[in-house]
């Protein structure tokens, strides 16, 4: 019992401490006399992050990638999983051989940034939305689910009456599949509303960054350059805001993510879980 | 016939863009691997690029980062193997909980760090081990110590980059462990019950070996990441004065392919990398078929 009370502790004071800091006067969060409640109720940072324009882009374009990508899987995973979940499909164990086996190895960072190059994607969404379309893991489990809730026999009685897999699938297949879309939607939301690197390597303009770029920039490269990425110009003013500014940029960023999830927790769940029976 | 035929057609039809996917953004790459045994001119492109055989490699080899990538490497590497029952034991603590309410609470708390981005998670860190500013070193100073630059040293990198790890996945690592102890039949336990059986003894004897082939799937699957130890994370993290201890395979491919352009060199690093996960992988997919552990195949 105790030893839970000490692990929540550790998980949840970090976090704690960014949110009391983050409405706290900077100087006193600074000389770290602020660390069990707020002190000098100050909203200037979040102020100025909220007048800042290259952070409501950052939003904007993680929205718009995060929609749009999340949009493609769902639509790719849970076609191809209803074509793989049929056992009389012709190639069946070729296919997900092949699938597979891109789980365990890959072409690598360079070739795979060549190949986008190539087909001209570089410095253009479609890098962000189409690279990362199907996950394995999520193919695998979106099959699984199909297999044990959806029987086989199903269709051939469906069929017997004229219907075909064009029919049965969105009659039948996609409203049973609610379950499963649903982790799968939110695996892709969480993904793209985290990942920075594929932005990184990518994407070339400043219009089109997400939001953790512009993060990566306020939070972690300030550290060795000071802030003077013209963020956020007046020099006086920004040392002693810098501080404060971080601690809201990581609640603004990370709160949708963390007031969404306890709720939606019991899908993420469902989906490690239908995963582990069948890794 | 005929009917069964249009059938597959439609089924094809179904797995035509995944198909497509995978073969363009998944085997493309593979195909363009090749560029590791050759020149790669950007105008030439994949195939037109003169060969070189194994000079790359070689190149890599013996230049004198190579010792310290590989090091820090399979340093990181190993810390995160030796951190890799943390969930398993997490689980086993967890499902003793009696009270379902405060299990749900614990479960709902300890994987929420999983939800917060990378780059935040690193934020944080700078904002904690600040040398002037950070929450730690005003406590190691209140207690008369010296204030640590933490993120600006070689030695405080590794283990940094590990325990916040654990901080942030450690939680959500334990749900698949927790179903697999959720499977075990309740019957078993009832019997150590009558059997007079303590709690650690049901512990040792009913719920490890209950959930051993899910956790030796779990560590298979981790060997075959072995070498890429949180690249992105360590990204974030390194800086100038650190580099000598964040300086990893994948973080070199990244400088030396996309930032100084030398895309056949960084692709033979890659591939080398690649190439060591999957042997790892099948090694220990291997052993765990010989000891008649669960195997991925």
């Amino acid at each position: 019992m105790l030893i839970f009370v000490l692990v929540t502790l550790i998980v949840l004071y970090p976090l704690y401490f960014i949110l009391i800091g983050a409405f706290s006067d900077p100087n006193l969060v600074s000389r770290g006399e602020v660390w069990l409640y707020p002190k000098g109720l100050n909203f200037d940072g979040f102020e100025r992050i909220f007048s800042n324009g290259y952070i409501w882009t950052g939003y904007r374009n993680t929205i718009v990638y995060a929609a749009l990508g999340t949009a493609i899987s769902v639509a790719l995973t849970i076609t191809a999983a209803y074509a793989l979940a049929r056992k009389d499909l012709i190639g069946r164990n070729v296919i997900m051989f092949a699938i597979t086996f891109t789980m365990f190895f890959s072409g690598g960072l360079i070739p795979t940034y060549l190949l986008v190059r190539e087909l001209g994607m570089v410095n253009t969404m479609w890098a962000l939305v189409l690279l990362p379309a199907v996950s394995v893991y999520q193919l695998i489990i979106a099959r699984t689910f199909i297999q044990a809730t959806i029987p086989e026999e199903l269709f051939e009685a469906a069929s017997i009456d004229g219907c075909n897999h064009t029919t049965f699938f969105f009659r039948m297949v996609l409203p049973l599949s609610q379950a499963i879309i649903a982790v799968i939607v939110l695996f892709n939301v969480v993904f793209h509303w985290n990942s920075y690197f594929p932005a990184l390597i990518y994407l070339r303009d400043r219009e089109l960054q997400p939001l953790q770029l512009v993060l990566r920039e306020i939070l972690i490269q300030s550290q060795s350059s000071d802030m003077s990425g013209g963020y956020f110009e007046d020099t006086a003013e920004q040392q002693k805001l810098a501080e404060s500014i971080k601690y809201g940029m990581v609640i603004v960023a990370s709160l949708p993510m963390l007031v969404l999830y306890p709720f939606l927790q019991k899908y993420f769940v469902k989906g490690v879980m239908i995963g582990s029976i069948k890794g | 016939m005929r009917r069964k035929l249009t059938r597959q057609y439609e089924l094809y039809v179904f797995l035509l863009p995944t198909l497509l996917y995978f073969a363009l953004f998944q085997y493309g790459p593979m195909y363009g691997i090749q560029i590791a045994f050759k020149n790669y001119q950007p105008v030439k492109g994949f195939l037109e690029s003169p060969w070189v055989g194994w000079s790359h490699f070689i190149r890599f080899f013996r230049s004198y980062q190579f010792e310290l990538v590989i090091k820090n490497t399979l340093v990181i590497g190993l810390y995160e193997l030796l951190l890799f029952p943390i969930p398993v034991a997490m689980a086993i603590l967890i499902n003793q909980l009696t009270s379902s309410k405060f299990k749900r609470f614990v479960q709902t708390v300890t994987y929420a760090p999983h939800f917060i981005s990378l780059v935040v998670v690193v934020g944080m860190l700078y904002i904690f081990l600040s040398p002037h500013t950070g929450l730690l070193n005003h406590v190691i100073v209140g207690f008369g110590g010296e204030p640590v630059f933490f993120l600006g040293s070689a030695e405080w990198f590794k283990p940094i980059f590990v325990l916040s790890s654990v901080w942030q996945n450690a939680g959500w690592g334990a749900i698949i462990y927790l179903a697999a102890l959720a499977g075990i039949h309740p019957e078993l336990h009832e019997a150590a019950v009558v059997d007079g059986a303590t709690k650690l003894q049901r512990i040792r004897h009913v719920d490890i070996p209950g959930i051993l082939p899910t956790v030796v799937i779990m560590l298979i699957l981790n060997m075959g990441q072995f070498m890429n130890v949180g690249f992105e994370k360590a990204f974030l993290m390194q800086n100038s004065l650190n580099a000598v201890s964040s300086e990893v395979i994948q973080t070199y491919v990244y400088k030396s392919g996309l930032q100084s352009a030398q895309y056949s060199y960084s692709a033979a690093i890659g591939f080398f990398n690649s190439l060591v996960n999957f042997v790892l992988l099948v090694i220990v997919n291997a052993i765990a078929r010989r000891t008649r552990q669960a195997s991925l195949w």
